[in-house]
């Protein structure tokens, strides 16, 4: 308890003791995709969707038979690496953090009103829980793409009722153990209604956790989009994702036109890298409950 | 205790029914299998003479009785596509999964565990970091992704290794590295602290006080223990293994039971998806069951809580 308190208080010339460890390179590569994908459209020398089939397989600018007009070479139907790779940061991007956000609202909040409520309600969630965790969680989105059909939208939605559970789960028995402790006690003695109470007392305490999740999450998250969309009910073509790039490059890859399926991972494994290694140090710094996961 | 064992498999029978439920209501809204099914051109007579084939004609509780009642016998129907039992065709891809999963299996144990206990002798050392980077870096690759650079290397420019198939050894070597690797990972970090907490333990310390030469303390007595949670998660993700290698099938054609799942949910194969994804469901919940109980066996906290 008191260390905890002394920690805090800590005057400002220590603040760089807590920094320890941060992971500046990941923290870059994730700062520089961000910049990538936000200005995907003054970045990209190209069209990512319309291509000249005249300029087909032409491989990167330091090969043999490239050139400069494009620096990472052009695909199957003659579109420019270069700007498909900037563009599908952006859907990167933005799939894998609206499908973290939501997963992680549905789940804290269900996790919440499991864990403090109790009773048939925690018996029905957590019911429900382990049916979804039956289910790998690529099979349950081949699924529900099978239902929906395949749309950057749909997707989110699909990857966010797939991966909620893994937030539930978690915060679920965080509540468990905070709502045994004394604030909590004292709050329902002073009176407050039980929605109350798990707003103001037991949400702002399993937010760190959510956060930690969220951003190891994050790289999960990622990966399942490039692989549903590798399978082909992802983020439907001509939309420059990077799974559908390497759903394409494998059309080339028998003949040894490496980019097309090079780049492309190198991206995603970047990304996923990054956002892995953030979560790391942000799960030792935030949550001290965390680390063994 | 008994009614600890006794609940746990209540549960699990719960879930395995709700999955039936979820199951057999998703395939459905997926849409209609018929239209896939005829042939170009075929008369409205047709379908609907398919549709009765297929019972796909009653209300869906009747379906659902009838899939109950047929599942509790052991007969989990007949594939559309295919027009032979469910079963048959479950069991002539089950050896390739297995033996895909095996291997990866084997591949990743043998990567995992000594790299962890390396990291946990030398903490910090040269072998710690790059024990974390490789494990880093499998859990952040795509399987399918590292299939595909496999494939571009071993396959096309040193045409060592079949880029796709089954049948050799040969064919599986990639698929199974492919497969492996996260999961490797995953070995290793467990054996790195479970090997860190053995090593931290009294006995560990008796051992030494006692003389012993360390490598002999590692490989006697500190290993033996450590590899108790190891081989526990290993066993649940020889499971998993089996039901997620559905991208890693793709990649390299390999004829399992992901690519059996994947090819009945494109065709609304409705009984061939039912019965994939309840067997896998059933695996995963029988194993995650048995850990429980067998943890509630050694551990009498676990039993007493309610």
């Amino acid at each position: 308890m008191a260390t905890q308190a002394e920690v805090a208080g800590l005057p400002a010339r220590y603040a760089l003791v807590r920094m320890e460890g941060f992971p500046f390179i990941p923290m870059l590569i994730l700062a520089s995709i961000t910049f990538l994908a936000v200005f995907a459209d003054v970045l990209a020398p190209y069209d990512p969707e319309v291509g000249s089939l005249g300029a087909r397989f032409r491989p990167p600018a330091w090969e043999a038979r490239g050139s400069v007009e494009h620096l990472l070479g052009t695909d199957h139907l003659g579109r420019d690496v270069l700007s498909r790779l900037i563009f599908g940061a952006r859907v990167s991007m933005v799939v894998g953090f609206t499908a973290v956000i939501f997963a992680g609202v549905v789940g804290t909040g269900l996790g919440i009103l499991s864990g403090y409520l109790g009773g048939w309600v925690d018996q029905v969630i957590m019911r429900i829980t382990d049916t979804w965790l039956a289910l790998p969680a690529l099979t349950f989105a081949l699924f529900l793409t099978a239902i929906v059909g395949p749309s950057e939208m749909n997707i989110v939605i699909i990857l966010g009722l797939v991966y909620w559970t893994r937030y539930a789960r978690v915060i679920r028995g965080e509540v468990l153990s905070l709502k045994e402790r004394e604030f909590v006690r004292l709050a329902i003695v002073a009176g407050c209604s039980k929605w109350t109470i798990m707003r103001r007392h037991i949400l702002p305490n399993v937010l760190n956790s959510a956060i930690v999740l969220g951003t190891l999450m994050l790289g999960v998250v990622i990966v399942t989009e490039a692989a549903l969309s590798f399978l082909g009910v992802g983020v439907p073509p001509p939309k420059p994702a990077w799974g559908l790039m390497l759903a394409d490059g494998k059309k080339g890859l028998m003949v040894g036109y490496w980019w097309l399926t090079v780049l492309p991972g190198l991206c995603i494994m970047l990304m996923v890298l990054s956002a892995n290694l953030l979560g790391d140090w942000l799960r030792v710094k935030l949550d001290p409950q965390l680390r063994q996961l | 205790m008994i009614s600890y064992i006794v609940r746990r498999i209540g549960y699990s029978m719960l879930s395995l029914f709700l999955l039936s439920l979820t199951i057999f209501l998703f395939v459905r809204v997926t849409g209609d299998p018929t239209t896939l099914l005829v042939e170009p051109g075929a008369s409205q007579a047709d379908i609907d003479a398919m549709r009765v084939r297929f019972g796909l004609d009653q209300p869906i509780w009747v379906q659902y009785w009838t899939f109950m009642v047929s599942l509790v016998h052991g007969d989990l129907g007949q594939s559309f596509y295919y027009r032979t039992p469910v079963f048959e065709l479950y069991l002539t891809r089950l050896p390739n999964s297995l033996l895909l999963a095996l291997a990866a299996m084997v591949f990743s144990l043998l990567i995992g565990i000594p790299s962890g206990i390396l990291a946990a002798v030398r903490v910090g050392g040269f072998w710690d970091r790059s024990g974390k980077v490789f494990s880093l870096l499998g859990l952040s690759l795509p399987s399918f992704w590292v299939g595909l650079v496999l494939i571009l290397f071993f396959s096309v420019y040193l045409e060592w290794l079949p880029s796709s198939g089954s049948g050799t050894v040969w064919h599986l070597l990639m698929p199974a590295f492919a497969l492996g690797w996260y999961f490797a990972a995953a070995h290793m970090r467990l054996t790195r602290s479970s090997m860190l907490e053995v090593l931290g333990s009294e006995y560990i310390k008796l051992a030494r006080l006692k003389g012993l030469p360390e490598s002999r303390v590692i490989a006697k007595h500190a290993f033996k223990n450590a590899l108790i949670p190891v081989l526990t998660l290993a066993g649940i993700n020889l499971v998993i293994m089996i039901n997620v290698a559905v991208v890693v099938e793709t990649v390299f054609a390999w004829p399992g039971i992901g690519r059996l799942l994947y090819e009945g949910i494109t065709f609304r194969d409705f009984p061939v998806v039912q019965a994939v994804v309840l067997l896998g469901g059933a695996m995963i919940v029988v194993v995650n069951m048995l850990i429980d109980i067998l943890y509630a066996v050694i551990d009498p906290r676990i039993r007493l809580e309610k």
